[in-house]
């Protein structure tokens, strides 16, 4: 089947997608779009976070014919041109990254919890990114990075 | 002592080198290297623990649009060698027999990824079933003495007697502990694109060592080493698991072989990753201690029992902690193994370490509380002048000051020992100390180069990898001391075989084996060149042990804080505060330290409480084996984890004063915290995980 979506701002076709096929499939294999990670395949690590109609999803859990004529956008459309994202910049200097295979699903969650609750609670942040293993950093520094991204996001607007 | 260099960029914090391609989705991990045309593979998994394949039916499988063949033992290609020893586990595909559940049996070739995994649940198998074993117990009559333990350290220790000091102690504490079998579980799932053409194998692979994958791979293919190469420039983290080749890098070599030069991508799904690629044994381990009534330790036994599979043995090195750890003068250590139809176990961070001192630990906060003594007290008084093993000095051991550092930051000297003795708003709390302890480890035969290049700018050459430790970073730190330059005129070049010979990341050596290797080049690239080369000039280095390596024994050294609230009527356990204050020698760099620091205690927080792989005894397979049902510490079961280092440098370990940091934040965790669940609560668990089941009686 042809699949037809919008991808981080521009609208895609994509041919011969078979119907069990996943959002995730289709953004790695059939898209280029490798920022969505596949670890899990069953919704729980959060590593394919991305979002469909501006709400966070799981891409694994998304069948493709699902995103017809939606929206998504990926990590790789969160940067402005050259420009990372107050999230993307907090989490390299917080050191929030390591392995790095968790970390665009984490700073999509992250985005979007800003977006709905700019300046989270600590354990407000702890809740919205329990869906989001990460088997390196210990989590500490993540936080770090979550507060320090909602303060820039405060103090720009 | 080597000559240490002078520390300029070692020691600042530095931003992660390969941060900004990894927030972006753009750093390329194995399965995202680009290749031409690729073909897709899927295992066929064997469902039966033990036996043999009497027919194998791929015709449904095979007529699938898109399938381009089906691999079994009858057709696949044919490996080189006899498949004895560790190759056992490599051996794919060349016979009929099943040694485990989940074993691959076959392989899908085919257009896409969704077809393979369609067609491999088309092949047919039928077995013929023979009875498998797969329940370690400390009574099995035949459990048996391996000829030596993984590291290469021997099976059983005995020094004075035991016996008699143990029947004399007027202090004795004789229990047993259980760790389960764990998982690794990297977030990035073991994967690997392989393409075969007429110059070799090329592999983009997801390992902690590219020169150990191709030198496994190469004779089983029969190949020359020049005409294998591994690719591996990020990978999303191993903890041990992706220390060697596994299986799947074996399919995807034999299909490789069949695609007419097409290249072919293999990813083991987070389910496969708990038959094929390495977990931690369980261990049943008996700790024995005997003490004066002061706590001054008088006999140490350490007995463990552990599984190994029945194709290679893999004998963790459990009990090794209590040789070196304590001033006892009366020690017997013993590993015993039992070889089951299980998995092949292998390395998890700090194998050995990691389980043998949650045991070790536990029993000496159980002796702290016979003898009346604070366990931090107790712990100085046990520390031992020199190393109880060898008998050589310490190249450094602060492990007291790091003991009393943690106390003085925790809070510790207003602790009342009585267990289950504070209630507060329906929570019991509690504290627990452990000590942690990690081998230097110092691999051989790594080398590096180091060019000028035409932009004014050093490149700097090794097969290292980056398993998200923050190689990229610190070992660009490192070249740049080494070379007396900024880091900014550095550009580090890892992850590939046609980069000199470089170690596995793994022992926590990687950055000491590299780091020797690149001070070596360096040193011989300004020795031959000076101050002012020229574009093009070069020069080679290796990384010689040091040699205060024979005259001292070199470990890192640590102490663990933790704090619990227990629910009274739920037995839920939270972990409000864990501190750890390590001697490691040098850090390199603290932000990526710190990181490695608090990753490795939390993941020991989640072994203390989470992890737990259960084995069906009938089908000897892990039921739990997906990240729904194998847990994890999540952000929400993390909360304040701190670490900190006492500020040094070990000149005698190398040139840049480290002596590693990886894994010693793992050992120990777990103890502190089932030692402040005591603390809390008065029931002492000494079965990993502690789940709230173990706390009612």
């Amino acid at each position: 089947m042809r699949v037809t979506f919008t991808v981080n701002g521009s609208r895609e076709s994509v041919d011969d997608v078979w119907e069990g096929e996943s959002l995730l499939y289709v953004l790695r294999e059939r898209m280029g779009l490798p920022g969505a990670k596949n670890a899990c395949e069953q919704g729980e690590c959060g590593s394919c976070t991305v979002y469909l109609d501006g709400a966070p999803v799981c891409a694994c859990l998304v069948a493709a014919g699902q995103v017809e004529g939606r929206e998504v956008r990926t990590v790789e459309g969160l940067a402005d041109g050259g420009r990372l994202d107050p999230v993307q910049e907090a989490f390299v200097e917080c050191g929030a990254v390591q392995c790095g295979f968790c970390t665009p699903g984490l700073i999509v969650q992250t985005h979007a919890l800003l977006a709905r609750r700019p300046d989270p609670s600590d354990a407000e942040i702890r809740e919205a990114l329990a869906g989001n293993l990460c088997r390196c950093t210990g989590y500490e520094k993540i936080l770090d990075a979550v507060r320090l991204a909602a303060s820039r996001k405060t103090g720009a607007e | 002592m080597t000559e240490t260099i002078r520390a300029r960029a070692m020691g600042r914090p530095l931003e992660r080198l390969d941060g900004r391609d990894k927030v972006v989705g753009q750093a390329p991990y194995a399965y995202e290297q680009q290749v031409t045309d690729p073909l897709y593979l899927h295992p066929v998994q064997a469902v039966i623990a033990r036996g043999r394949i009497n027919a194998i039916d791929t015709a449904d499988a095979e007529s699938l649009p898109g399938v381009v063949t089906v691999l079994t033992h009858l057709n696949a290609p044919r490996l080189t060698g006899d498949g004895d020893g560790d190759d056992r586990e490599l051996w794919v595909l060349q016979s009929d027999e099943v040694h485990f559940r989940g074993q691959f049996i076959g392989v899908v070739v085919a257009e896409t990824s969704e077809i393979a995994r369609h067609a491999a649940d088309l092949v047919r198998v039928e077995y013929e079933r023979w009875p498998h074993d797969v329940e370690l117990s400390a009574d099995r009559d035949d459990l048996y003495a391996p000829d030596k333990v993984n590291a290469g350290h021997d099976t059983d220790t005995d020094v004075g007697d035991v016996a008699a000091a143990l029947a004399d102690a007027p202090v004795v504490v004789d229990h047993t502990y259980r760790t389960p079998m764990e998982y690794n579980n990297p977030m990035e799932p073991h994967a690997t694109v392989a393409v075969w053409d007429a110059g070799g194998l090329t592999m983009y692979d997801s390992t902690q060592g590219v020169h150990v994958v191709r030198q496994r791979l190469a004779p089983l293919f029969g190949l020359d080493p020049g005409h294998v190469r591994v690719v591996a420039p990020h990978v999303g983290g191993g903890f041990g698991s992706k220390g060697a080749p596994h299986a799947h890098n074996v399919l995807a070599g034999l299909a490789a072989q069949v695609t007419g030069g097409r290249p072919v991508k293999l990813a083991v799904t987070r389910q496969q990753m708990f038959s094929v690629v390495g977990h931690r044994t369980p261990t049943i381990q008996r700790i024995g201690l005997g003490a004066e009534t002061d706590g001054r330790l008088t006999a140490l036994v350490h007995e463990v029992v552990e599984h190994t599979s029945r194709i290679v043995e893999y004998a963790e090195q459990t009990a090794v902690v209590s040789r070196m750890m304590y001033a006892a003068p009366n020690r017997r250590t013993r590993h015993r193994l039992a070889a089951l139809d299980v998995p092949v176990p292998f390395w998890m961070r700090a194998p050995g370490e990691a389980p043998g001192a949650f045991a070790l630990e536990v029993a000496m906060d159980e002796l702290a509380v016979a003898c009346g003594l604070d366990p931090v007290e107790l712990r100085i008084r046990n520390e031992p002048d020199v190393d109880p093993e060898s008998g050589r000095p310490f190249s450094g051991r602060r492990m007291s000051e790091c003991l009393r550092e943690g106390a003085r930051r925790f809070g510790w000297e207003s602790r009342d020992p009585t267990p289950a003795a504070r209630l507060r708003d329906g929570w019991l709390e509690g504290t627990g100390v452990a000590a942690s302890v990690y081998p230097r480890i110092m691999q051989t035969g790594n080398r590096a180069w180091v060019r000028y290049g035409p932009d004014g700018r050093y490149e700097v050459g090794i097969g290292a990898v980056d398993i998200g430790t923050g190689t990229w970073t610190a070992l660009t730190q490192i070249a740049a001391d080494a070379l007396e330059v900024p880091v900014e005129e550095v550009r580090l070049r890892i992850g590939d075989t046609d980069l000199p010979e470089a170690a596995v990341a793994g022992g926590s050596g990687g950055l000491s084996a590299w780091g020797s290797a690149v001070v070596g080049a360096a040193r011989a690239f300004r020795e031959k060149f000076g101050r002012h080369p020229s574009a093009g000039d070069e020069a080679t280095g290796t990384a010689p042990e040091s040699p205060a390596a024979e005259d001292f024994s070199m470990y890192s050294f640590g102490a663990q804080f933790a704090h619990v609230r227990v629910h009274a009527d739920t037995g839920e356990i939270r972990v409000p505060r864990m501190l750890g204050v390590f001697t490691v020698g040098r850090v390199v760099n603290p932000r990526t330290a710190r990181s490695q620091f608090v990753g490795a205690m939390t993941m020991g927080l989640s072994m203390a409480l989470h992890e737990e792989a259960v084995l069906d005894p009938r089908f000897g397979h892990v039921v739990n084996h997906d990240l729904a049902t194998y847990h994890i510490a999540t952000h929400a079961d993390v909360q304040d984890v701190d670490a900190i280092w006492l500020d040094e440098e070990d000149p005698r370990s190398n040139p840049m004063g480290i002596r590693g940091i990886g894994e010693i934040g793992i050992v120990g965790a777990a103890a502190a915290v089932a030692n402040a669940v005591h603390h809390a609560t008065g029931v002492r668990v000494r079965d990993l995980p502690i789940t709230p089941d173990k706390l009612f009686h």
